[in-house]
């Protein structure tokens, strides 16, 4: 039993209130809903166009229809999954609201957990009109992919959430003067989970490190689906079980650098 | 068996790397008082009110807020407490109502609806409940932030430069309504300030800061009894020039 007062003790209704502000926020402004949806088209418009220049000349391609396709809607899974968790909590930098935040009852792990719901909010409005965008131009309907598409889904959302609260820990403790790592520390993440070639690919001494890395087995899965036609069971478990590392160093992570937050005075200090 | 004090400071140190932001400071607040803490720049009051609200750790000695440990037994107690300050802000785009909801929620106020309104009615806030936060002026916006800080109704209040920016005659309301707060609810508040009048109005006692230390303590009349001056501003000049208590050594 978790104590009333204890930093672990879980109100639904605190966690509500802080969803209710994102969605108050992201309701009252279209430039914000219109950035969600912008870049996911122009990136899926761009490699769809260029898939369908590659198929028409190479026969390999021709017969691993969609990886492309797949790979771009997936990797934005990852990425806008990451953003979504970070950007809601820069909102609070940007708004100077951090203090208020902090010294009112809101528990750490309600805030994670408002930021992840609305992580996927802000997912779901950029993605799903660009999924049904890639059916239109390109005959790739992502939702085909059917229960394969869940297991993706969890396993990229898992690796987003869990750099995301890593990133806004460091933002947190270091001010807003960390916040380009939120835009850019994925980007890191792109050449070794081989987003768009298989991991054989890579050099053999970067192999090992490519496997270390979750959404490296969601990738190797879609095109082991889209090409071989084969749902890789043990690559979503495998990578489920790196998840679950890489989601708990996120949290401690996080909460290690709020208190040292705390201990540099930082927290009313929410500028560069 | 009686309560706990509202505040209760204890040998507080606090440095960053290597600068003594505070050091060593002591004081109790009782239940119920009104208490200015006035200080340069630099003087650590910023410090004291942060490890008061548990944003910051003590390097040593202890800070008790209605008898828990800060930071570490906070959550006994803040939803207990309130602050309001000019340095932290109201999310812009939300209207006023959206941001009392999403706070009240937070800090568990029962009633909710109710309390907005009763809110919007004691701060003459009910014509602009609906209006964002961001569209406000200075005063409407620092009427807004007490409204956060009130919506819990707080047993400890605190405020950092609570009338910062505002014109004479909104300072003056804003101090009213602390005053008729501080009756109906006999809560303690901690106020920080630079405005001299503010402080001898609002406060029964009066702390004052200097390079981390307490230079000094005591109500507005007997400080102006003891450095000889007529007011609060003069006596804060003495302590921040090192002029010490020159009526007392005259006499």
């Amino acid at each position: 039993m978790i104590a009333r007062e204890s930093t672990y003790a879980y109100s639904p209704r605190r966690a509500g209130a802080m969803m209710l502000r994102y969605w108050y926020l992201l309701r009252s402004s279209w430039p914000r809903l219109l950035d969600l949806v912008y870049w996911p088209t122009v990136q899926m418009i761009t490699w769809g166009f260029l898939q369908y220049y590659i198929m028409q000349n190479a026969g390999f391609f021709a017969r691993a229809g969609g990886t492309f396709i797949g790979a771009v809607l997936l990797w934005d899974i990852l990425f806008r999954g990451q953003l979504g968790f970070s950007i809601s909590f820069m909102e609070e930098m940007w708004a100077r609201n951090i203090g208020n935040l902090m010294m009112s009852p809101l528990r750490p792990f309600e805030f994670i957990s408002a930021l992840m719901v609305m992580s996927i909010v802000r997912l779901a409005v950029g993605v799903i009109p660009v999924s049904i965008l890639a059916i239109a131009f390109f005959g790739f309907n992502l939702y085909g992919l059917g229960l394969a598409l869940v297991a993706f889904f969890i396993n990229l959302m898992l690796t987003g959430w869990a750099v995301g609260i890593f990133v806004s820990g460091l933002v947190l403790r270091n001010g807003l003067g960390a916040e380009n790592l939120a835009w850019s520390i994925m980007f890191l993440f792109m050449p070794l989970t081989c987003v768009y070639y298989p991991v054989t690919t890579l050099p053999a001494w970067l192999q090992p490190v490519s496997w270390l890395l979750p959404p490296t087995y969601v990738f190797e899965g879609m095109r082991a689906l889209l090409i071989d036609r084969t749902f890789r069971a043990d690559l979503m478990l495998d990578a489920l079980g790196l998840n679950a590392v890489f989601f708990a160093a996120g949290v401690f992570g996080f909460l290690k650098l709020l208190q040292s937050a705390r201990r540099h005075g930082t927290l009313l200090q929410s500028g560069e | 068996m009686p309560s706990p004090p509202p505040i209760a400071i204890e040998r507080f140190v606090k440095i960053y790397k290597t600068v003594p932001a505070v050091d060593g400071i002591s004081f109790t607040l009782a239940e119920g008082s009104v208490t200015g803490l006035l200080g340069g720049n630099g003087a650590g009051k910023t410090t004291t009110i942060a490890a008061i609200m548990g944003l910051t750790t003590p390097t040593s000695g202890k800070v008790t807020v209605l008898g828990a440990e800060m930071p570490r037994q906070r959550y006994q107690v803040l939803h207990r407490i309130n602050f309001e300050s000019p340095y932290v802000a109201m999310p812009m785009r939300l209207t006023i109502r959206q941001n009392l909801t999403v706070f009240g929620m937070l800090y568990g106020v029962p009633d909710l609806t109710q309390r907005i309104e009763e809110l919007g009615r004691q701060l003459d806030l009910t014509d602009l409940l609906d209006r964002q936060t961001g569209k406000l002026s200075d005063g409407q916006k620092t009427r807004v932030a007490l409204a956060k800080g009130l919506i819990n109704s707080p047993e400890l209040l605190l405020l950092d430069e609570p009338t910062a920016s505002l014109d004479p005659d909104t300072a003056d309301w804003v101090r009213g309504r602390l005053e008729s707060y501080r009756r109906e609810r006999n809560a303690t508040m901690l106020i920080a300030s630079h405005n001299m009048a503010e402080v001898e109005r609002l406060c029964d006692r009066v702390i004052i800061m200097k390079r981390g230390h307490i230079e000094d303590d005591d109500t507005p009349a007997k400080l102006l009894a003891r450095y000889g001056r007529r007011n609060l501003e003069e006596v804060f000049l003495d302590v921040a020039r090192g002029r010490g208590i020159e009526h007392e050594a005259a006499q």
